[in-house]
């Protein structure tokens, strides 16, 4: 082997040459500003516009947001000290607090219950939202609607267990029966509980609400945002059986089941919500046994649960439409009845595929509540719109309260949404 | 080989009323029947027994009575000795009015907006992602009672218009933005060919759509030759034309002259008065549309394969024939359909109107002429009665597009 030193040629690379960074322009932040925000004369021009947008929001909003005012006893005050300068005066916010919240009549001492009902419904709502928790945990959600209507109306504690016991029955009954078949089981368990509810509603006496655990609270005194929530989660819970029933009878064969659905659907979808409303208030006591007293809380939940089971009877309809035909008749030739066949195999697909859409519904019910502050129903838009704006010390704050409202809307559907998309992701099935 | 036969027909049981396919859903639908027969009559049963109770019975000869109330924002003659019939219509024209404005806006919003969401530019896209989540997640009526204080607390009072050194003036003389409303010149004829202001409109309109159909035969003279010769004329000018002379030629005729606002007293007179209510009822309902339509319009561009663009590009299309002969006939297959939905929506959520006191149908016949006259029933079976009529219209013509642009298949 020839000495390295004397190889005839002058220069010979031992290695390979590191490879040089890209130029400035070409890498990091400069390359990615290039490719994003100044690509060309058009791309350049929208983004100055957007920062100058943007600025100029920001220029107006900060300094009112900064500068507010958390502690004051009226708006007068607030402007003593802000002193001219400009500034939120978000002490409205503090001051009045329980009223945006429980509204203006529920009573002082028994805040709590809305509270603990608040947190116990996160408890009871978990296992229905996320489905590796212990399914153990159903129980509760089950036990729940009456543990949450006795500490909202306190009064006698005998009506919620009297409530619970027709449901109970229903169950056990409709365990029995079910089995061998399911129109027996069902309308068996309707007719026990309403004779539990009849012979138990007789013998709670009349004074019970007297000298009661919890003080009874009339629904009238009912209001501000708890008042929304109590709406969304009542009406969006109750509709979506009555909106599955109503689809699977949009579905059907029988002529009559068929047109009673297709008509009671579209004439819900066709009349806006407000109308429905005024129906509730002015309208639906008439339809009412004359001696009985129905009150307007019970009647707006009436109307909004019909209103949103039409429309999520829609949405699970096209669920329905989405399965493909096989799966029906791969059920009927396992020999599966109509109630086994949508129990097992149709409706658990039909409902994943409907989940999307029935979210939508629930956000857009959810928003609407806000409506029933047209029928003078003091809820939160109700609450800043009356009682609050037209004090006299609170009168002319409306941004901060106006926008407390659009934060506390924003952040719950906001959430339920994106609780949607996370279920989607999840419940995807099919890989590609 | 065996044969079907018909099961014996002779031994009808009982039972096979419930277990047997054939006579199971007749015994369904009977029970059906009779259940909702027993329903109609109990709420019809308690319907009578109240309305007696409470001395009323169901008429509506309420609609021909006086209705003793005024309405400002109205597009027909109306005063307060009018009936409560004309007071619903004044609000049905509000209504419709409300809603044919605010579908528009709420169109060119919600285009705009989705476009520029799938924008390359990361600043532009982010900010429509937020315009879209903030106004989707927000109800409408807070939105419109935020607009509706916007409107009165930002713009000034007719009052700041007078004096010597006003604090507001008019922009270019000729529109008042006041916080009662917007003030805009009315055009009137001075020497219309018609008695009736409406009858000189409606002439005008014809001439309108006659220049439309004028230039669409332009267009397809134009085609039939260049499909002969090859050359294409050119017909910009003559359309011009078409469109400008005729108008012309009608407005000098009719003698066009505007009505501008002016201050008398203390408030602005003359001119077209676009109120206060109708503007944030308008802008309100279009914005937040708009949101629902942008997400619209992205999901159906981005409904359209990346192949279908290369495709086009392969035969040698230009970018902007792509756009218009390629992508938007299959996008706007998927986009019409729920953009039509959205324009039902905003037909319903125009009832919202009654929070910022705009005179539409809800506000004058279920607020003011029920709360007057306490025809409730009567009252809000009409007002279902119109919308429902709307909502079927509207999805009516949903249907028969669906049924034009459907994919035919063989």
């Amino acid at each position: 082997m020839a000495d390295q030193t004397t190889n005839p040629i002058a220069f010979v690379a031992d290695g390979t040459i590191p490879p040089s960074p890209p130029p400035a322009n070409q890498t990091g932040i400069i390359k990615w500003l290039r490719e994003n925000l100044f690509s060309g004369v058009a791309n350049t021009i929208l983004t100055v516009l957007s920062i100058l947008l943007i600025y100029v929001l920001l220029k107006n909003t900060l300094p009112w947001i900064l500068n507010g005012v958390w502690n004051a006893d009226s708006l007068a005050q607030c402007r003593e000290i802000l002193d001219g300068k400009t500034g939120a005066c978000f002490a409205v916010l503090t001051e009045r607090w329980h009223q945006l919240i429980y509204g203006f009549k529920y009573p002082d001492d028994a805040y709590w219950r809305p509270n603990l009902a608040f947190l116990l419904m996160l408890v009871a709502v978990a296992p229905v939202l996320f489905f590796d928790l212990p399914r153990k945990l159903l129980l509760f959600t089950a036990v729940y609607p009456f543990v949450a209507f006795w500490l909202i109306w306190g009064g006698t504690i005998l009506v919620p267990i009297v409530a619970l016991l027709g449901c109970v029955a229903a169950a056990v009954v409709f365990q029995k029966f079910g089995k061998n078949s399911f129109a027996a089981g069902f309308f068996g368990g309707i007719v026990v509980a309403l004779v539990v509810w009849n012979v138990g509603g007789a013998l709670i006496p009349d004074d019970a609400n007297e000298g009661a655990l919890l003080s009874a609270v009339p629904s009238r005194d009912l209001g501000g945002f708890m008042l929304n929530l109590m709406l969304g989660v009542t009406c969006v819970s109750l509709s979506l059986p009555l909106g599955i029933a109503l689809a699977l009878g949009r579905q059907s064969d029988m002529p009559l089941i068929k047109w009673v659905c297709v008509i009671f659907i579209e004439f819900i979808r066709g009349v806006p919500l407000i109308t429905l409303l005024f129906v509730a208030s002015v309208m639906l006591a008439y339809f009412f046994p004359p001696d009985s007293t129905v009150d307007l809380f019970l009647r707006v939940v009436i109307m909004i649960t019909m209103f949103s089971a039409a429309y999520i009877a829609e949405v699970i309809r096209g669920g329905l439409a989405a399965l493909p035909r096989g799966q029906y008749e791969a059920a009927d030739s396992l020999g599966l009845d109509y109630p086994q066949a949508m129990r097992l195999i149709i409706l658990p697909q039909a409902l994943k595929i409907s989940i999307p859409g029935i979210v939508n519904v629930a956000v857009g019910l959810f928003k609407d509540t806000t409506l029933v502050s047209v029928i003078s129903m003091f809820d939160l838009v109700g609450m800043i719109r009356g009682p609050i704006l037209a004090s006299t010390e609170w009168n002319g704050v409306y941004w901060e309260l106006l926008g407390f409202a659009a934060l506390l809307f924003f952040v719950v559907c906001y959430g339920i949404s994106q609780y949607s998309q996370w279920l989607e992701r999840r419940l995807a099935t099919d890989h590609h | 080989m065996s044969t079907m036969t018909d099961p014996p027909k002779a031994d009808f049981r009982l039972s096979m009323l419930i277990n047997d396919t054939r006579y199971r859903s007749l015994t369904f639908q009977v029970i059906a029947a009779i259940v909702i027969a027993l329903s109609i009559w109990y709420l019809g049963n308690n319907l009578i027994q109240n309305l007696r109770a409470a001395g009323l019975n169901i008429s509506y000869s309420f609609l021909g009575d006086p209705s003793g109330y005024d309405i400002n924002q109205r597009l027909i003659e109306y005063d307060s000795q009018s009936s409560h019939g004309r007071a619903a219509v004044v609000g049905i024209l509000n209504t419709l009015l409300v809603a044919f404005l605010a579908c528009i806006t709420a169109t060119v919003f919600g285009v705009i907006a989705g476009v520029l969401r799938l924008s390359n530019n990361w600043l532009v896209s982010k900010l429509m992602a937020v315009y879209v989540e903030i106004f989707r997640n927000i109800p409408v009526l807070i939105w419109i009672i935020i607009i509706f204080t916007i409107m009165t607390a930002v713009l000034p009072g007719p009052r700041e218009f007078r004096g010597e050194n006003p604090t507001s003036s008019m922009l270019f003389d000729l529109f008042a933005f006041t916080n009662r409303g917007v003030y805009i010149p009315r055009p009137e004829f001075a020497n219309g060919l018609f008695g009736a202001t409406f009858l000189n409109w409606l002439l005008v309109i014809a001439v309108l759509v006659g220049s439309w159909f004028a230039t669409r035969e332009i267009e397809k003279r134009a085609s039939l030759k260049q499909e002969q010769t090859g050359e294409r004329p050119k017909t910009g000018l003559v359309k011009l034309a078409v469109w400008l002379v005729p108008f012309a030629l009608l407005m000098v005729l009719m003698g066009l002259t505007w009505e501008v606002p002016a201050l008398k007293g203390f408030n602005f007179s003359g001119g077209i008065k676009v109120g206060g209510p109708l503007i944030a009822l308008w802008f309100a309902l279009s914005i937040y549309t708009g949101a629902f339509i942008a997400e619209n319009v992205r999901a159906g561009i981005q409904a359209i394969s990346k192949g279908q663009t290369e495709a086009a590009a392969a035969l040698g299309l230009r970018p902007g024939r792509i756009m218009n002969l390629v992508i938007l006939p299959q996008a706007l297959r998927v986009i019409i359909p729920p953009l039509i939905s959205q324009y039902l929506n905003i037909t319903k959520n125009s009832s919202l109107a009654i929070a910022v006191g705009y005179a539409d149908i809800t506000a004058t016949l279920g607020g003011i002429t029920l709360n007057q006259t306490g025809r409730a029933i009567e009252c809000v079976l009409l007002l279902m009665l119109f919308y429902l009529t709307a909502s079927l219209l509207i999805s009516m013509a949903m249907n028969i597009y669906n049924a034009s642009v459907k994919l035919k298949e063989r």
